[in-house]
């Protein structure tokens, strides 16, 4: 398969007020399109730095990352990058929400309109197009704001924890909703989580992050055989053993 | 069925009728009461002029403000009220204006707006009334003098206010345009200032009867027409009930302006689905 993203040699040094704080140093993988690279590590080991370096929010302090072949030095149209929360905008209906992104861009043409249109109807928002986001369950904001990035029509999606706002049964069918529109629509997608079977629910292979200042620890694939899909792989026999070993990896990192 | 659908209920349900009437009752109610006080404040009033309870040199009755009425509307009140109309809004204006202007700038630099806090919160504090003569000596005893001391009351609070908001903006909101690339100036328009519509609308409230201030304290210092001429005029004069008058259609006046941001605030806001 041919590679998308291209990590090489990253590293990030930031600058507070009671000194410098190693982010992460020497980081380099690849991502090949279509393939969904989950991202766990210790909680404050800078994956979401990380994944704002990818996206060319923060220039890294050292190393540089390319998308198709040329290297990020700004925010990209390439890519799509989506939050925490889903930040959609309570003053504009679902549709306007969802045009924001290609507002922005300046790429409000009528067949990107028609996308987000299509996007909508497929993923069965279509109705609420004329709704406001408060008139909305958060599985359904969550949806919403994951059509925004995707109407920009990005060839590789950061996701950075970006369930995690939501209640656990929520979760799990929006975990279940993005795979397989994310599946569908053949988007590369980089997650960074901290919920270890999340990571292995949706991941092909886990990016493994050791403590601050992180770096690669393992990266490791994920066989789940063809046909998966998220909350089925959590009663897969393999499922268990993945977890320990991600675990075991996490946590001598802590204990060391 | 023990859990019927929500569509198998008749249109409103007994509680639903009960709750809604209920609330109609009470809203009533606190109408009928603000509408009370006030019929019965005026009615006291009066009672208490006629039976000689209170002065009436001093604090005037509503029959006599009555007939100061009827006297001035044949003496120019229409030009007092329109004068300090014209001054009032004028200030307003250039106060909404200018502080908006301002508060984006200093949104914008944020070198800017460090270096301009401690004036501003010297400026806040001041008694801008206290810099009343020399305005005058500045721009000339007149309208001018007036509107610039509106201005002047006026000004900083809306900045203040204007700034605190644009400052509160959710910061994840912005992350979001900013994901997608978006320029400051990107972020002001489509987040910041949307997001800001009640902040915008409740410093226009403020504002207005700043500017009242600030037009009737201009008057009192330099002017020959104007409600608050007839204020200091009908003090001087020992005609009370010119006073009083003035400052009873000051209150109408102050009332409607309020009412018209009030109204223009939720067509705005109905525009922007809040």
């Amino acid at each position: 398969m041919e590679e998308i993203l291209r990590v090489e040699d990253v590293s990030h040094t930031y600058q507070a007020e009671n000194g410098e704080v190693n982010a992460f140093e020497h980081i380099s993988f690849t991502v090949r399109r279509g393939e969904f690279l989950s991202i766990v590590g210790p909680s404050g080991c800078g994956k979401s730095t990380l994944l704002s370096v990818i996206a060319g929010l923060i220039p890294p302090s050292g190393g540089r990352v390319l998308v198709d072949g040329a290297v990020i030095t700004g925010v990209s149209p390439h890519i799509g990058y989506m939050l925490q929360r889903d930040n959609l905008l309570e003053w504009r209906t679902i549709l306007n929400n969802v045009l924001f992104g290609l507002e922005i861009r300046r790429a409000k043409t009528p067949q990107n309109i028609e996308r987000a249109e299509r996007l909508l109807k497929t993923y069965g928002l279509y109705d609420f197009r004329n709704k406001y986001p408060r008139q909305l369950s958060g599985g359904m904001r969550q949806r919403a704001a994951l059509i925004r990035t995707l109407a920009t029509g990005p060839d590789l999606l950061l996701l950075d924890e970006a369930f995690s706002a939501l209640d656990y049964q929520t979760r799990l069918t929006v975990t279940d909703d993005v795979y397989r529109i994310l599946k569908r629509e053949r988007v590369t997608t980089l997650m960074v989580t901290h919920d270890i079977p999340e990571s292995i629910s949706m991941g092909d292979r886990v990016l493994i992050l050791s403590a601050r200042p992180a770096r690669v620890r393992e990266l490791l694939s994920l066989d789940f055989g063809p046909g998966r899909a998220p909350l089925a792989c959590r009663t897969h026999p393999r499922f268990g053993a993945y977890f320990d070993h991600i675990w075991k990896e996490l946590s001598t990192d802590e204990t060391s | 069925m023990r859990h019927p659908e929500p569509a198998a209920w008749p249109a409103v349900s007994r509680q639903r009728a009960l709750y809604l009437r209920r609330r109609r009752r009470r809203a009533c109610l606190i109408h009928t009461c603000q509408i009370g006080f006030l019929v019965l404040f005026f009615a006291q009033w009066e009672l208490s002029a006629r039976l000689g309870w209170i002065d009436s040199f001093i604090l005037s009755q509503p029959s006599r403000i009555l007939a100061t009425l009827r006297n001035l509307s044949q003496n120019h009140l229409l030009t007092h009220v329109g004068v300090t109309l014209y001054e009032t809004l004028t200030g307003f204006v250039l106060g909404v204006l200018l502080g908006a202007g301002i508060a984006v700038v200093l949104w914008w630099s944020s070198f800017v707006s460090r270096v301009a806090e401690p004036y501003l919160v010297v400026l806040n504090s001041l008694p801008k009334i206290a810099l009343g003569p020399v305005i005058i000596l500045l721009v000339g005893a007149g309208a001018k003098a007036i509107i610039f001391m509106a201005l002047a009351i006026s000004l900083i609070v809306t900045v203040l206010e204007m700034l605190a908001g644009f400052r509160a903006t959710d910061p994840e909101s912005i992350r979001m345009a900013r994901t997608f690339g978006a320029t400051k100036r990107q972020i002001f328009l489509k987040i910041v200032l949307p997001a800001n519509i009640n902040t915008l609308f409740n410093s226009l409230k403020i504002n207005i009867g700043l500017s009242l201030v600030g037009v009737i304290a201009g008057e009192f210092l330099v002017s020959k027409a104007g409600l608050g001429y007839l204020i200091v005029y009908g003090g001087q004069v020992f005609q009370l009930d010119l006073v009083m008058t003035s400052v009873l259609i000051l209150s109408v006046m102050a009332a409607l302006m309020y009412e018209s941001v009030a109204v223009l605030q939720k067509l705005v806001s109905r525009r922007f689905g809040g």
